[in-house]
């Protein structure tokens, strides 16, 4: 069984920053969560309709996938089955919860209760690219890098995926992060070893 | 119509759609807006939140929901019978 795989890519997004590979490449200090993910859309150039119409946990995590995939992934490489999301957070879907919530008292959005749970994000990413691969949505505390390395590691080592992406993405009001990590099982240039000290070096350089 | 096709921009978060881009008789759905069930849902709480209409039969929904001047023919008939 093969047992090294690899970080080969990476996108953060906190702090009004959007850094991919561990190097800055997006920051706009003036503005809000919401105003911030649309000018990230915005200076990527992404063209997605539907993006509009996402929760701020789905955009976060979708944009943070996009940036990720951007020039670092052969998607058709692998086939759809074998590219798979591991995702975690701390509140959820709270933050479009209690959005929702205040909707029931008149008349209840059907648009908010769609995000009404946090593997909705996982479903935007694979609808846009197509992914068909094992997935699942986990909550801690905080992020548990070790047990997304166990986790994933097992799910690529046993072959039920060929790739996968996985990390964190969090919102609550205007506190978010996303910390998104592709790991692979071929080194690639700059990748480093898949291990939760390196997960927790890039995570821990972005987010202090 | 003008009215409606901003406040169909507004209910479904239409961003970069202005109302000029929605023809009278462009369809809604599928080809054309490119909407789908949830948006169709949003387009009842429109209809009742704006026009205190309830769409009572759901099989009128494919209908009314057609186009822009299908959703404006729909209420105006609502509107005249509630005059």
């Amino acid at each position: 069984m093969k047992t090294e795989n690899y970080i080969t890519a990476s996108c953060i997004i906190s702090n009004h920053i959007v850094c991919k590979n561990e190097q800055p490449v997006f920051e706009e200090r003036n503005s809000d969560l919401p105003d911030f993910l649309i000018a990230i859309y915005r200076h990527f150039n992404l063209q997605y309709p539907k993006f509009h119409k996402m929760d701020n946990l789905s955009k976060l995590g979708w944009l943070g996938n996009e940036i990720l995939l951007q020039d670092s992934f052969e998607k058709e490489k692998h086939k759809p089955e074998d590219i798979g999301i591991v995702l975690s957070n701390a509140n959820s879907s709270l933050d479009t919860d209690i959005k929702y919530y205040e909707t029931t008292k008149t008349m209840a959005s059907p648009a908010q209760f769609v995000y009404t749970l946090p593997n909705i994000v996982i479903g935007e990413i694979s609808i846009r690219h197509h992914f068909k691969g094992e997935n699942a949505f986990f909550i801690f505390d905080s992020f548990d890098t070790g047990f997304i390395e166990q986790y994933v590691s097992n799910l690529i080592n046993n072959n039920i995926l060929q790739c996968c992406i996985c990390g964190w993405v969090d919102v609550l009001d205007n506190e978010y992060n996303a910390s998104l990590f592709l790991i692979e099982k071929d080194k690639s240039a700059n990748s480093v070893n898949f291990t939760k000290e390196n997960l927790n070096k890039i995570y821990q350089l972005q987010n202090g | 119509m003008s009215d409606l096709k901003s406040q169909i921009i507004a209910q479904l978060n239409l961003q970069d759609t202005k109302p000029e881009d929605i023809g009278d008789d462009q369809p809604l759905f599928v080809e054309g807006l490119g909407l789908d069930s949830i948006d169709a849902l949003e387009l009842i709480v429109l209809l009742q939140q704006q026009y205190k209409i309830k769409l009572s039969n759901a099989e009128d929904g494919p209908k009314v929901f057609q186009t822009v001047r299908t959703m404006a023919e729909y209420i105006t008939a609502h509107q005249a019978q509630n005059a």
